[in-house]
């Protein structure tokens, strides 16, 4: 049997874990062994992590039960209510004194 | 994800993959003709690099739902494609230099423009690939201009490679089909046409190759005012013979990899088995 590994990998010290792809071994020590060939033997990376595909817990749904939107910066209608204030300004008698 | 996106995907990763398996046979031919120890050993880091190629881009097949053994099934059965280039035969030291120099030059190209792939997995080991590539073109860069500063013969080899492999390399980049005519412009899965890449390959490497004394067999290949290159019309139906298996070392390559699969499924039962 064989496993799906993701490989990250980080390009130097203080810089982040990237994504760089995924290689499949029959085991943890295989695949220590691949990962070290496919993305570390021209000294790219400084620190490689391999986590089986099946331990990654995926979230991909973020639905909006309570439609709660005015935590999103698309729940603001900025655009329109600024453009109804200009016109309303524009059509307001002059200022006092200008 | 849609099924036609997927299905065209698919194949177009198979056939990149394929590709760089089959890419090694060529040049694997020379490892041990290899004029000096460190030729040996940079050929064979070529070599070892495009194999790491193959399998980065069988596993984004993989995750696409075609498994890697029907994969090369289908290859050495004749049912899935691999570029023009590597169905010729190598026949000289020339030959190597041109194929890593001016083929790698040509598929850096196209890889380039993969690197802006709709799909992401597939962009992403692009990086990867492209950055070895980059290895390969000035290694053979080097073996050329060691050879045309050679003697003559050496000279020769060269030349004689170049008025082999120039067809094959107008071929490379595929029929001149209009960018937004070719479905995978349309699906983004490539980004660039073909006529657009071949003239990136023109406009970047015919002057590399006449500054060295060399020639190219095309009378009619200039670069017109307007900054497009002029050629010879490559002969479309004989790309399309060539990579249906028809080309001048197709039945012998394929057979080949047929062998090494079949002399190597011991080394997956072994290592299978050990961890098991």
């Amino acid at each position: 049997m064989t496993a799906v590994y993701e490989v990250f990998r980080r390009e130097r010290a203080g810089s982040a874990m990237q994504h760089a792809g995924s290689i499949v071994a029959p085991d943890e020590r295989f695949a220590e062994i691949y990962a070290r060939e496919q993305y570390g033997r021209r000294g790219e990376s400084d620190a490689l992590w391999l986590v089986p595909r099946e331990a990654v817990n995926e979230i991909g749904e973020f639905v909006d039960e309570f439609d709660l939107k005015y935590r999103r910066v698309d729940g603001y209608s900025i655009k329109e209510r600024l453009k109804e204030a200009r016109e309303r300004a524009g059509a307001a008698p002059a200022q006092p004194g200008g | 994800m849609p099924d036609e996106y997927r299905k065209r995907l698919t194949k177009f990763v198979e056939m990149h993959a394929n590709s760089e398996l089959m890419g090694v046979l060529p040049e694997r031919d020379w490892i041990l003709r290899a004029p000096t120890l460190q030729r040996k050993l940079a050929l064979t880091a070529k070599i070892q690099d495009e194999v790491g190629h193959a399998q980065l881009l069988y596993r984004v097949v993989e995750d696409l739902g075609k498994p890697r053994e029907a994969c090369l099934d289908d290859l050495i059965a004749g049912r899935s494609k691999f570029h023009n280039v590597f169905h010729y035969p190598t026949r000289t030291w020339g030959d190597v230099g041109v194929i890593a120099w001016l083929v790698d030059a040509a598929a850096i190209i196209s890889q380039k423009a993969l690197l802006k792939c709709s799909y992401a997995p597939y962009a992403r080991i692009m990086r990867k690939i492209c950055w070895e590539e980059s290895f390969h073109i000035l290694h053979g860069r080097d073996v050329i201009l060691t050879l045309v500063t050679g003697t003559d013969g050496q000279r020769e080899l060269v030349q004689e490679a170049l008025d082999r492999w120039w067809e094959p390399l107008m071929m490379f980049h595929g029929n001149p089909i209009p960018a937004d005519e070719d479905p995978m412009v349309q699906w983004r899965i490539k980004s660039q046409g073909n006529e657009e890449a071949r003239q990136q390959f023109l406009e970047g490497y015919v002057s590399q190759v006449w500054e060295l004394g060399l020639t190219l067999p095309d009378p009619k290949l200039r670069r017109a005012d307007d900054g497009t290159w002029e050629y010879t019309e490559p002969d479309w139906d004989k790309l399309t013979a060539v990579v249906s298996g028809h080309g001048p070392a197709s039945a012998e390559r394929i057979a080949f990899r047929r062998l090494s699969r079949a002399e190597v499924e011991w080394v997956s039962r072994a290592v299978l088995a050990e961890a098991a």
